[in-house]
């Protein structure tokens, strides 16, 4: 089951729907009644320049039909990749991407997912393989439109002493979901997985994880912070699990969320498998509102009202994009964040 | 310049203040003592503004503005300043950005130009050596993880900063040793100036010791049923407030 399957074949009754577990506040299939024709491929000129431009020594797109893409950077080397995703129209889009870092070898990969109006679907499969003592830093910024479908699924395979930063910010889709799963090897390997979701209107954005620690001594830190107001829906599902024989595996998950308003909603389900004795695990989640205590505090000081619920939202969410390594990376993430607000509150 | 003329508030539809009237002229500071559940936390929360504080009849004025038909943060941008007995803790904003954003939304509001980020950290390192706060301290998020004295001292910072016309000192000697206590004293006398007037809200005589005011006000029972010179505290010290509970 998956979207990747059904546009594949045609078959409408290959998407995952609410019946699995898994995708049952993201179900597709009673969205989907039809699958829009492929696109063509598209003409990158009519889209101009991605959120990362400037930053980087080379970009990849996907933006036509079946489009796959590879990518290698060979030992000893640091590479700034962008790869750009576009949807649109009333069109389908499944793409792939294979990417393999050589031992001791850093890419910064800056992935953006950029949709039109239309009311395409874009499936994206993304391979990733890290070797020993390799780094990836992935940042993606999914700037899809508000009728648009969007699933993608990232699978990482590290090495030893291997390590993946991975910062998501969303701002939704007509459904859309940003899964990430890890094989983690311990061996000193090092992931973190951050997200942000900000959703308004009727967006939805579904955040799911899962990290499995297959060695002893394993790191994970994964923090995700979201907020929805309007309609919008959230999700976070992250699943770490700890095989047998994976000791001294440290791994602690976070997931905090505001809600402003009352028809918004997140759902949230933080779940540890642990299998090995002697590991220091945790999660912690919560959902909440604006504190109106700090909102008055705030306002005794002479901050109107929508003035402090930003700077209150702003901080709130910040914590996610602090560990973007990537200057200029983290600096279209604070942007995006402040442009976020202006629209929204 | 703050007149309060029968002052009637609830907080949820239980009378708290029951007809308080009070005039502190220009350039004066003023005590205002009682016992517990007397009001006085809830005189500060109903003149600068929070919601769940209900007016139900009478005036308050400040530089002949009514306060109460006005929002909080235009309450501020009027010049008042409340001191909390429990400062928020802000996370994610350091002190200094709050602070600033303060000042710049105030200035904005009242059509003059915005301080300028070098004149600002100017004014802040004089006013953090003055108050013995670590500037470092200034660029961590506001009140977060601060003690309770240096919590105290921070709203004395923020008030040297944003210089209200009007302060009112929550309980600002609760939770301070001696030092801290003289710092804050000595910050909070600094800013006294013929233009400005200060409400000091205190259970103790001790903090009085340290900022002298020129009267003191009992309130009991949600009035003021007595007022006087700065004798009038060292009197309470000694017969407490039983005759004004039995009174009320």
């Amino acid at each position: 089951m998956s979207l990747s399957a059904a546009l594949e074949t045609g078959d409408v009754g290959l998407l995952p729907s609410r019946r699995d577990e898994d995708w049952r506040w993201t179900d597709l299939r009673g969205l989907l009644r039809v699958l829009p024709p492929r696109a063509l491929k598209a003409s990158v000129a009519t889209w101009g320049e991605g959120p990362f431009a400037g930053l980087v020594d080379e970009t990849l797109v996907l933006a036509g039909g079946a489009e796959t893409a590879s990518l290698h950077v060979p030992e000893g080397v640091t590479q700034t990749i962008a790869l750009r995703v576009i949807s649109r129209g009333d069109t389908a889009l499944q793409a792939s991407a294979t990417i393999r870092v050589d031992a001791g070898s850093k890419l910064v990969l800056m992935e953006s997912y950029e949709g039109d109006a239309g009311a395409y679907v874009t499936s994206v499969d993304l391979n990733f393989e890290l070797e020993p003592g390799a780094r990836l830093e992935r940042v993606a910024l999914a700037m899809d439109g508000a009728d648009g479908v969007l699933v993608s699924k990232a699978v990482a395979v590290l090495g030893g002493g291997a390590t993946f930063t991975q910062t998501l910010a969303t701002s939704g889709a007509r459904r859309q979901r940003l899964e990430t799963s890890v094989d983690h090897p311990g061996a000193g390997a090092n992931v973190h997985l951050n997200g942000v979701y900000l959703l308004t209107g009727k967006r939805h954005a579904d955040l799911t994880t899962t990290v499995r620690h297959m060695g002893v001594d394993g790191q994970t830190r994964q923090l995700t912070k979201g907020v929805v107001r309007d309609q919008a829906r959230g999700v976070f599902q992250g699943r770490i699990i700890v095989e047998e024989g994976a000791d001294r595996t440290e791994a602690r998950m976070g997931h905090h969320a505001l809600v402003l308003s009352d028809k918004a909603e997140v759902d949230a389900k933080p779940e540890l498998l642990i299998h090995a004795d002697d590991v220091q695990c945790a999660h912690g989640n919560t959902i909440g509102a604006l504190d109106e205590e700090a909102l008055f505090y705030m306002a005794q000081r002479g901050l109107p009202d929508g003035v402090a619920r930003t700077l209150l939202v702003a901080a709130f969410v910040s914590e996610a994009i602090e560990g973007v390594q990537h200057d200029g990376a983290r600096a279209v993430l604070e942007a995006w964040i402040a442009k976020a607000m202006e629209v929204s509150l | 310049m703050l007149k309060i003329n029968n002052l009637h508030a609830e907080v949820d539809g239980k009378e708290i203040l029951k007809g308080l009237s009070l005039e502190v002229p220009a350039g004066e500071v003023h005590a205002i003592m009682g016992p517990n559940g007397a009001g006085k936390s809830t005189l500060s929360y109903v003149l600068t503004g929070r919601s769940g504080y209900e007016v139900t009849e009478g005036t308050a004025s400040l530089d002949g503005a009514d306060l109460l038909s006005l929002d909080a943060s235009e309450r501020a941008t009027k010049g008042l300043f409340l001191s909390f007995q429990y400062p928020l803790e802000i996370a994610g904003v350091p002190a200094l950005t709050f602070i600033r954003s303060a000042l710049n939304a105030q200035l904005k509001a009242r059509g003059e130009d915005e301080i300028k980020a070098p004149e600002f950290l100017k004014r802040a390192r004089a006013q953090a050596a003055a108050l013995k706060i670590d500037f470092d301290m200034l660029k961590r998020p506001l009140n977060v993880g601060f003690s309770g004295g240096e919590k105290k001292r921070m709203e004395i910072f923020q008030a040297a900063m944003l210089s209200p016309r009007f302060l009112i000192l929550d309980e600002t000697d609760s939770g301070l040793d001696i030092d801290a206590l003289k710092i804050v004293s000595e910050g909070v006398n600094a800013m006294r100036a013929p233009d400005r007037s200060m409400l000091v809200i205190t259970h103790y005589q001790r903090l009085l010791d340290y900022i002298k005011p020129d009267r003191v006000h009992v309130l009991a029972a949600g009035r003021i049923v007595q007022s006087g010179g700065p004798e009038l505290a060292l009197e309470l010290e000694r017969e407490g407030y039983d005759k004004y509970a039995r009174a009320a």
